[in-house]
Formats: C-alpha cells, sequence, structure tokens
C-alpha cells in the first residue's frame, strides 16, 4: 500500500471569509421558496400529483390512484374467471408460504356428483388478516391457478381487528374477474 | 395621589398589557407558526396547512382550514394538556425554576424598545415605549445575559449528561458572544452619542437610518443639498455595516438560534437542556427562545434600520397625524416582523457550525473584529471633524 499525501486544498479569500457562501445559500433558499409560493416547484405536477407548492401530495384532496406503477402490491384479492367460477382450488400454497402467516384457509371437498368433481377441492373459508399483511406478494407468485392477485387498493382501514379480516366473499368483491390460463379447471385437461 | 403620578402609572400600565400581550404574544405564537411554513416552503413542501375551525365536528360538511392559521392555537392548547412529567432524578427546585428564568429576561427586555413615536392622551404625549430609560442597549445585555443562568439550571437539574452538555455549551457561547454583542455595539452608540433607545430612533427619523443613510437634515437623495452633506454617513456606513455584521451574527448565537444552535443540538444531544421537559415547561423554554429573537430582532431594528420610522423625512408628518403614533406602532412591527422571517430563513439555510469553530468564530475573529472597528469609527469621525 503506497502512501498518497494530499494537500488540502487552499481557501481563497472569498472561501476563508464564508459570507459569499451563506449569501449564495441563501440564494438557493430563496430560489426554492419563490419557486413553491409560485406553485412551480419542479417535478411536482409530473411525479408526485402534487399541487405545486411543495412537491407533497395533499393526500385525501389528491390520491394516488391513476399514478400507481403496474407492479404496485396493494391489497392481496381473490379472482373468479370468465365462467363466474372461482379460481381457488384451496392447495394452500399461499397459506404455507404466507411470511406473516396472514392467510387462513379451511379446504372443502366438491361433491362427486359435481361435474367440476375433477377440481377436488374450493375454499370453504379463506380469511386474510390485513393487519398481519405485509403485502410481500409471496401469495400471488406461489399460486398455481393464478387465483390470488395483489390489487392496487390501498386504503384499507378498520375500526376493530376482525374489521381488518378480509373474508371470502369480500376478497371476491375486491378481486373481480380475471381472464386467462386456468389449469384445474380447464375442461380439457 | 398626585394626577401626573397617577397618569404616569396608568399609561404604563396599559403599554405594558399592550405591548406585551397584543404586540408581542401574537408575533411569538406566529413566528412558530411561519418558521414552519417558510421552512417547508424553502425546502419544498408545504407545511401546517389543516388547523382551522372544525365545523365538522359540527356536523357541517368541510372544515374551513384558514391555511392553518389557527396551529399555534392548537400547540399552545396541547402543551397545556399534555401530562407535566418531572423525573425522579431531577433536581426539583432548579428544574421547576429554569423555563421561568429563560421565558422571562425575554419578555422584561421588551421594556426598553421603543414601539413608536408618541400618541397624545388627554393633552399630554405619552411615549411609546414602556420604560424611557437612557441605557437601553446596557439594560438589554444586563437582562439578555441572564437567561443564560436558565438554560444552565435546566441542564444541570436534569441530571441528565446530554442534558448537562447542553447546558455547558449554551453557557460557554453565550458568555463567548455576549463581548463581541456589547463591544459591536460601540460604534453605533459613538455615532449617536447616547444611550436612550427613543432618542436613537428620533435622530435616525431625521436623520437617515443607520445602515440607509439615504436621507439627512438636508433633504434626501434627489435634493442637491443632500449630496453636499452626505460624505459622513456614507464614509461611517463601513464600521456600522461591520458592526451590523456581527452584532445580528452575536445575536444568533446569543439566542441560540441555528447556525449556532449547540445546545440543543439534536444529533448528539438528543435534545439538549430541554430533553427531561415536558409540556408546558417545554413550552416555555421555547417561548423563550422565540421571544429572545423577537427582542433581538427589534434591537437590531431599532439601532441599525430606524425602528418605527419610515424614513424620507415623512415622520415629522406622521406623528401630526392624529394617529400617528399608531402607525408607527405598525411599522416596527412590520420591520420585526421581516427580520424575524430572516431569522428562519438564515436558519434553514446555514448548517451548524462545529463547537470549536464556533468558539474561534466568537473569540479570534468577532472579538478582534468588534475591537478594530471601534477605532476605525474613532478615526473617521476624528478624520471629519
Amino acid at each position: 500500500m503506497a502512501i498518497i499525501k494530499i494537500k488540502r486544498p487552499e481557501l481563497t479569500l472569498a472561501e476563508k471569509l464564508y459570507l459569499p457562501a451563506i449569501l449564495k445559500g441563501l440564494c438557493i433558499t430563496l430560489g426554492h421558496a419563490i419557486r413553491s409560493m409560485l406553485g412551480k416547484t419542479p417535478g411536482a405536477r409530473r411525479n408526485f400529483n402534487a399541487t405545486g407548492m411543495g412537491v407533497t401530495m395533499q393526500y385525501p384532496e389528491t390520491k394516488w390512484d391513476d399514478q400507481l406503477p403496474d407492479y404496485y402490491r396493494g391489497v392481496p384479492a381473490l379472482v373468479t374467471d370468465e365462467q363466474g367460477r372461482e379460481r381457488c382450488v384451496s392447495c394452500q400454497l399461499c397459506e404455507f408460504i404466507c411470511p406473516p402467516r396472514a392467510i387462513a384457509i379451511i379446504p372443502g371437498e366438491i361433491d362427486s356428483d359435481d361435474p367440476w368433481a375433477k377440481v377436488e377441492k374450493r375454499p370453504e373459508e379463506f380469511d386474510i388478516d390485513m393487519t398481519r399483511c405485509i403485502y410481500c406478494g409471496m401469495c400471488e407468485e406461489v399460486c398455481p391457478e393464478q387465483a390470488i392477485y395483489l390489487r392496487k387498493d390501498y386504503a384499507m382501514t378498520g375500526l376493530s381487528r376482525s374489521e381488518m379480516v378480509n373474508d371470502k366473499k369480500r376478497l371476491y368483491e375486491i378481486g373481480g374477474v380475471r381472464v386467462g390460463l386456468v389449469n384445474k379447471w380447464n375442461e380439457i385437461k | 395621589m398626585d394626577p401626573a403620578i397617577l397618569f404616569l402609572i396608568l399609561t404604563t400600565a396599559v403599554k405594558i398589557v399592550v405591548f406585551t400581550f397584543i404586540c408581542t404574544l401574537p408575533i411569538i405564537a406566529y413566528s412558530t407558526y411561519a418558521e414552519r411554513r417558510v421552512s417547508s416552503i424553502i425546502q419544498d413542501r408545504v407545511g401546517p396547512n389543516r388547523v382551522g375551525i372544525p365545523l365538522t365536528l359540527f356536523g357541517a360538511k368541510k372544515d374551513i382550514a384558514f391555511a392553518g392559521l389557527l396551529q399555534p392555537l392548537a400547540d399552545g392548547l396541547k402543551a397545556f394538556l399534555k401530562e407535566d412529567l418531572v423525573p425522579a432524578h431531577v433536581r426539583k427546585f432548579f428544574f421547576w425554576i429554569a423555563p421561568a428564568l429563560t421565558a422571562a429576561p425575554a419578555f422584561l427586555c421588551i421594556c426598553i424598545i421603543p414601539f413608536g413615536s408618541s400618541i397624545t392622551v388627554f393633552d399630554q404625549p405619552v411615549k411609546l415605549v414602556i420604560a424611557d430609560i437612557d441605557a437601553g442597549p446596557l439594560f438589554v445585555f444586563a437582562i439578555a445575559s441572564l437567561s443564560v443562568y436558565g438554560i444552565t439550571f435546566a441542564g444541570w437539574a436534569s441530571n441528565n449528561k446530554y442534558s448537562f452538555l447542553g447546558g455547558v455549551r449554551s453557557c460557554a457561547q453565550m458568555i463567548s458572544y455576549e463581548i463581541s454583542l456589547g463591544l459591536s455595539l460601540i460604534p453605533v452608540l459613538m455615532v449617536f452619542g447616547q444611550l436612550n433607545l427613543s432618542d436613537i430612533v428620533h435622530s435616525q427619523a431625521q436623520g437617515g437610518w443607520t445602515l440607509l443613510p439615504l436621507w439627512n437634515e438636508h433633504g434626501n437623495i434627489f435634493d442637491a443639498a443632500y449630496w453636499s452633506n452626505c460624505t459622513e454617513q456614507w464614509l461611517l456606513m463601513i464600521p456600522l455595516g461591520i458592526s451590523f455584521i456581527v452584532f445580528t451574527t452575536s445575536i444568533f448565537a446569543e439566542t441560540n438560534r441555528m447556525p449556532f444552535d449547540l445546545p440543543e443540538c439534536e444529533t448528539e444531544l438528543v435534545g439538549g437542556y430541554h430533553t427531561e421537559y415536558s409540556s408546558m415547561k417545554f413550552a416555555l423554554f421555547f417561548l423563550g427562545e422565540y421571544a429572545a429573537m423577537i427582542v433581538g430582532s427589534a434591537v437590531i431594528v431599532t439601532l441599525f434600520f430606524g425602528g418605527w420610522s419610515l424614513g424620507f423625512g415623512l415622520d415629522a408628518a406622521i406623528s401630526e397625524m392624529a394617529l400617528g403614533g399608531i402607525l408607527h406602532v405598525l411599522i416596527f412591527l412590520t420591520k420585526v416582523i421581516a427580520f424575524v422571517i430572516f431569522f428562519i430563513w438564515v436558519r434553514w439555510t446555514v448548517p451548524r457550525f462545529r463547537y470549536d469553530q464556533l468558539m474561534k468564530l466568537g473569540w479570534v475573529v468577532f472579538f478582534e473584529l468588534a475591537l478594530v472597528n471601534i477605532f476605525i469609527t474613532a478615526g473617521i469621525i476624528m478624520m471629519l471633524n
């Protein structure tokens, strides 16, 4: 290891006086203040959907909704397919992968006289506890039937713990319909 | 009782109430609001803009926000309602008197500040200053230096190493900067030749502000007579400008404001001397700091920017008006508020000094500069006479 001797930079008189630097700083802050008061903070409208006075979004009045990226991970929900069938086959993979154990599934058997008897199982109860969910999206990744998705909803509120548990009905309400690949529910397979 | 004395006592009482509770306290309350709003617009944020009249509590559809102007009220109410926690390990007596000792000196200084020229009550002129004493700046120094006791007591009584360090720092800082504070003012006093703040403002109204000599007894900059008589004023601008810089910086240090807020220095000392304080006791420290800032601005405005005078020879006309004195008060308060905003602006621009830099600046730079400045002023005055 060679030793490199670094010489301290020589300060000019203006730098030693320190006052010019303070004046420069005051000019910079004044520039920000003026732009802020005129509602022209750079990037405020484009990036943050803000009013322009600062980059702060005035939350309840303006919201993220139309600005959310496609990869946004919000509330997890169950989806139905285009024929109105629930996609979930109650394999419980999501329940096992879920890091905070927010998902609780009670599987139910599909009767043998049902036309979809080959699917074998459907969830009887499907609860996601939103006080535990960490929005990691592992349930979505692990689902072989693409039945569970993270939606873009983010404002989950409730007045009690029980209100924060999404049951099966509510999950399908949030989830809606998804078109696309089905495995076990496919008639041909 | 002698009616003259009764009149004096009554007018003084009214002046105390009006200047303290109507002029100064609202400015203190709203300077906390201004601090938050100005800092936020400087940093591209919005700041507190919600607290208003909560009409939704009474069944209306919308609240009235007033751009958050009721925030200081909410803050004050919160300070009163919070639990007042006194830790078991503190020195109770000193812990209790420390906040009062910090806030009281700042408020005491208000009494020598001339808020306006004078008004006529029952055919008698009443000067709009609570105590018209002939030792104005000296009184300010004497009283303002007492506030160091409050901070030192707070740091020591808290029985906590960070609070103690904050107290020690504050003590050292205030003592160091008081020297340059006093010395930097001597040139100004040499120029005016007196210590009575009302008379200093009077002579500024006639002969041009200390730092803005655009007029004198002979007229303003548009008159030829002014230009033939203004050399002395402009030459004296050099030492008075240095005085202003040293004095203003020392006021920043004296009031523990950024960039000299080492006594509270959140990153090193948690909260400094007021770490252990809560609720109204903490609020008193806060109040004291802002009151000191406002008194500091008022002294700077009085000595360097013409106090209540409007300038350009218009003050005699204003004084003759029926409510001219009140107009002068408004002019003075406008200047003070402008200076408070300058204080806030500097706070959110300049980063905190290191402690050794602070001491070096106080003892090696400002002390010598203020001393040399006295001789420069004396030289200029001697040369011109």
